[in-house]
Order: structure tokens, then C-alpha cells, then sequence
């Protein structure tokens, strides 16, 4: 099969499930398990994978953890436009995802903390400081339904039978 | 009162499914990883459930004609020539509860005592009891893997007697996963066409085909067609099962026949169902084919497994179910299964709960997630190691 469509089907799969094994991307894509493994090393390499996380729903555990979302405004620089203030904002471990975006404000910032004053202290101490930052607007996160596809909250087991023919 | 004395004689005596002890087993264990349910998985794509909801909010809690909601008919009829290349008028759709009163209806409006009815096996459990409430005679007719299960001309020809009345066909299969491809159909239409019996054809597993191609609908062949009765519905292409809806698909008066009947013992299919299968069949192709592309990941997995595992399985290339033979083990589909949930927790069907000729071979659904695919292969494998020691 065309290698480009391919590696296609194989990052959909592996967005969809970081945890499938090679063998079963042999037997999904019809190719050897070799094959698969160098494809993926490959891949990796060029950075077309970035990374595997696992997802966590925080909430149920004894953890505390906040998670914020914030509203960037950024005045561009000249010749970097808006890629040095994103390093400068992403380079702080607290800070889990920046995007670039259209529209009312520019960045949007997610950032975890321990407690709600932490995450306050850090946008005021931290973000709202940096030269070319105009206004940030913080949102709490108060409750995590669905994340990359995956509901939190899945519906109580229902009552199936085991075997239905 | 002898209750016994005074019940129907036909149904007294149908044979209660001999696994029902192996599914109270499955039912009363915990940690089940079970491969044996005959539904999908996947709860019924939203915008789907929306329209139902919707339908609610505005009321829409009445009884509706009896033949189906007319707009239903017109995207039945204009669904079935989009997909399957089907030509028939909305008087040729009679709207029922499921698939499966469709197979009842059309049991009982052709059927009369003294009729044989050619049942193929291993198919689904319903054809033979409603055959024999019907009144029939039922000749079983074997498929083999041989010939991977499909039914062959010179084996039709040889179950057929003067009094054959009825063909029951059904694929793709329930519980193999075999695919009767257009050759293979044409040739069984030559026989059909020369002895002039009634075909149902149950093609409720008509969207799921995997490899390439397409389901081939025995109501397209032209000089056979009057005497075909095509039963699909939205329990397997949809994923609503639970919404208890299907159709069938014939001549004219055939069709009438049966709304009679549908008429007086259901008066009509659900109402709320009703609405949202206009919503599945006019913006429901996407969610077929992602379902699809869905079960077709698992299935080449799942095969893939269950060879690695030495079990031989010919390729089912339709519905959801595997079909491996496990007569290598040295035990009975039925030994097979209750061992194999006792000792590793992982529930299939035995084959033979589909007819005799089902044994040596268990049946494995793949309408289940890859989690609990892996996690069954992996038990089987130390299943397999165990037994042959
Ligand atoms: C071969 C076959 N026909 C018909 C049915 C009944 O489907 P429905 O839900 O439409 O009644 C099933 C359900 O498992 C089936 O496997």
C-alpha cells in the first residue's frame, strides 16, 4: 500500500490508542510487526510523534490539582511575531499547553497548579510581567468532561448480559 | 389445570436452547471478559439518539400508520437503491420490530402445515422456531468451511422436495461471518428460479462487509425478485438495537399480507424509533463507515490472534463474529466454552447453539473493544497452553 496513506491510518490508530501493539498494527495495517516498529522509530525521529500521555482523571484521586485556562493578549514582535512570547510563556513547567490563536485574544495558556492562589500568583507574577503580555483573562477549570475524544464521566455500567445471540 | 394439557403442542415442545446453563454460568461470574454478545458496542450515533429526543419534545407519542411512517418508506426505498442497488416503491417496505418481526411476519403469511422450509446451519436461533409456529416442516440444510459456509447450488438442490416452499438465506452470517458474493448468489438464483419456492433473504448485516466488497442483495435479481422477501433493519448498521426497528422488502401483496398481520398483532413499530431512523438514513452513511472501519481493525486482530493461537478460522469477511474451529482441542464447542469461562473467564458462544453443524467450532464476537479482544486472547492463550499441556 502507498507508504504516505499508511503512515496515515497508523497515526490515526495510534491517536486513537497510544497502547496498541505493533503486532496489532501488523494485523490492522496488514504489514509485518518489523515494518510497523521501524515506521513508528521513524517516525518519532522526525517528530511526526511527539510524545504518549496517558489521560487521567485527576479528580479521582487524592491529588490537588487546578487547572486554568488563560486568555492571552501579546503585542507581536517584529521579525518573531508572537513565536518568542509563546516561548517565553511555555518555557515554565506549570504551563502544559500554549496555542496560537485567531480572533479577541492571541494566546490561550493552560496551566496547572496546586491551588487556585498558586495559579493566581503565577499569571500575575509570571505571565502579566512579561514585556510584550497586554492582558490576560484567567478561567478555572471546574469540571473535565471530555479530553482528547475520551469522556471523563462515562455512564454507570449499564446492565448487560454476557451473552446475547 | 393441567397447563402442561392446554398450551400449544408446537411451543411446548420447541427445544429450549440447550447453552441456556452455560449463560447463566457466564451471567453469575465476575470479571467476565466476554466476545459473546451479538450486538454492537457502540452506542447509537448521537445525532440519531437527537432526532428521537427531539421527536419526544414535540409530542410525537401516537400510534403511526400502520405500514411505517411514510417518509421512513421513502428513505427505506431511496436507502436501499443508494446502498444495495434495490428498486422497490414505498408499497414494497412494511416497517416492523426489528428484523425480527419481519422474519416472523413472513413465516407466517407463507406458511402453511405440510410446507418444508430449507433453513441453512449454523445460522441464527430464530428461523427454525418460527418456522415450526408457522406450522412448517424444517430441512436443514449444512454449510461447511470447506465452502466457507456458504450454501452451494447442488446442496440446495439436493434439500429440495416438492414440498419445499420457503429458502431462509442469511448473509452475511450470523454466527460465521461468511458473505454470500454475487457469483455464488446467482448461482443458488438458477436453482431458486427453476423451482419457484419463496426466498427470505435476512440481510441485516448488509453494511457490514469488509475488504472491498459490497453486499450482494438477492432482491436484485430481476426474474427471481417477486419472490424474494429482503429483511434488513437498524440494529446492526446503527447500532440500535435497542430501539426495536427493521423492515422487509417485497412484492406488492406479499407486503399487504404481511401489514395485515403486522396490523392486528403490533399495530405499529415504535414511534420514537420511527423518527430517528429517517435521521440514520439520511445522515447516517459516515457512522456506518466508521463503525466499520472500527469492527474491520478488530477483526484482522482478532484473526490474526486466533491463528497465532493454532486455532484454525477461515476468513469471515461479514457481520462481527469469528468463527474459529476448536475441534484440535480435543473437546466439544460446549466443553470448550464452559471451560474456558470457568478457567479463564472469557465467555464465546458454543457453535452448536446455531445448529448442529455448528459444533467443533465456537462463536467469538468482535463487536467488543480492543482492550477486551487482547485480554481474551491473551486468556485463551494460556487456555490453549494448558490443554495441550
Ligand atoms: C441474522 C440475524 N437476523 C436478525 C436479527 C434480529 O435483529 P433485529 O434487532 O432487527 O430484530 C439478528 C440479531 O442478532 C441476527 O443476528
Amino acid at each position: 500500500m502507498n507508504k504516505v496513506e499508511n503512515n496515515e491510518k497508523l497515526l490515526k490508530q495510534l491517536e486513537k490508542n497510544g497502547r496498541i501493539t505493533g503486532e496489532q498494527l501488523a494485523s490492522v495495517l496488514g504489514e509485518s510487526a518489523e515494518e510497523i516498529r521501524d515506521t513508528i522509530a521513524e517516525l518519532e525521529r522526525d517528530k511526526v510523534i511527539v510524545g504518549y500521555n496517558a489521560l487521567i482523571d485527576w479528580d479521582k484521586t487524592d491529588r490537588e490539582l487546578v487547572t486554568a485556562l488563560i486568555e492571552v493578549k501579546v503585542t507581536p514582535q517584529r521579525g518573531d511575531g508572537f513565536d518568542r512570547v509563546a516561548a517565553r510563556i511555555y518555557q515554565y513547567p506549570e504551563v502544559t499547553s500554549v496555542y496560537l490563536l485567531s480572533g479577541g485574544f492571541d494566546l490561550v495558556v493552560m496551566i496547572e497548579g496546586k491551588t487556585l492562589k498558586e495559579v493566581a500568583h503565577f499569571v500575575s507574577s509570571k505571565l502579566a510581567t512579561i514585556d510584550a503580555v497586554t492582558g490576560t483573562a484567567t478561567h478555572f477549570v471546574l469540571k473535565k468532561y471530555k479530553d482528547k475524544g475520551v469522556l471523563f464521566e462515562e455512564d454507570p455500567e449499564e446492565d448487560r448480559r454476557i451473552v446475547v445471540i | 389445570m393441567n397447563l402442561k394439557q392446554n398450551i400449544n403442542p408446537v411451543i411446548r415442545d420447541l427445544k429450549p436452547s440447550g447453552i441456556r446453563k452455560f449463560f447463566d454460568l457466564a451471567n453469575s461470574m465476575d470479571n467476565v471478559v466476554s466476545l459473546s454478545i451479538g450486538e454492537p458496542d457502540f452506542a447509537t450515533p448521537w445525532h440519531i439518539r437527537d432526532v428521537g429526543i427531539y421527536s419526544l419534545e414535540k409530542s410525537r407519542t401516537h400510534y403511526l400508520s400502520n405500514s411505517g411512517l411514510p417518509e421512513l418508506r421513502e428513505e427505506i426505498v431511496k436507502y436501499a437503491a443508494r446502498r444495495f442497488g434495490l428498486t422497490y416503491a414505498p408499497e414494497n417496505v412494511l416497517v416492523t420490530v426489528g428484523g425480527s418481526e419481519a422474519i416472523d411476519l413472513a413465516c407466517r403469511v407463507l406458511l402453511t402445515p405440510g410446507d418444508e422450509v430449507i433453513v441453512p446451519e449454523p445460522s441464527f436461533v430464530c428461523y427454525e422456531p418460527l418456522c415450526r409456529m408457522a406450522g412448517a416442516k424444517v430441512v436443514r440444510l449444512r454449510t461447511r468451511a470447506e465452502d466457507e459456509f456458504r450454501v452451494t447450488p447442488e446442496a440446495l438442490e439436493a434439500a429440495i422436495t416438492p414440498k419445499t416452499k420457503l429458502l431462509i438465506l442469511s448473509y452475511p452470517n450470523n454466527p460465521t461471518g461468511a458473505i454470500l458474493p454475487k457469483e455464488n448468489a446467482m448461482a443458488l438464483a438458477a436453482v431458486i428460479r427453476r423451482h419457484g419456492f419463496f426466498v427470505l433473504s435476512d440481510e441485516i448485516y448488509a453494511e457490514l462487509t469488509y475488504g472491498g466488497e459490497r453486499h450482494f442483495s438477492l432482491g436484485t435479481v430481476e426474474d427471481i425478485r417477486e419472490r424474494v422477501l429482503v429483511v434488513n433493519g437498524f440494529s446492526k448498521a446503527y447500532a440500535m438495537t435497542g430501539w426495536r426497528l427493521g423492515y422487509v422488502m417485497g412484492d406488492a401483496y406479499l407486503i399487504k399480507m404481511m401489514t395485515k398481520l403486522h396490523q392486528f398483532g403490533i399495530m405499529s413499530a415504535p414511534t420514537t424509533s420511527q423518527y430517528a431512523a429517517c435521521e440514520a438514513l439520511r445522515e447516517g452513511d459516515d457512522d456506518i463507515a466508521s463503525m466499520r472501519e472500527e469492527y474491520d481493525d478488530r477483526r484482522r486482530i482478532i484473526v490474526d490472534g486466533l491463528r497465532t493461537l493454532g486455532l484454525g478460522c477461515f476468513e469471515p469477511t461479514g457481520a462481527f463474529y469469528v468463527f474459529p474451529e476448536i475441534v484440535s482441542t480435543g473437546l466439544s464447542s460446549e466443553e470448550f466454552c464452559e471451560k474456558l469461562l470457568r478457567e479463564e473467564r472469557v465467555a464465546v458462544v458454543p457453535g452448536n447453539a446455531f445448529g448442529e453443524s455448528g459444533e467443533g467450532f465456537v462463536r467469538i464476537s468482535y463487536a467488543a473493544s480492543l482492550e477486551n479482544i487482547s485480554k481474551a486472547l491473551e486468556r485463551m492463550e494460556d487456555f490453549l497452553k494448558k490443554i495441550r499441556g
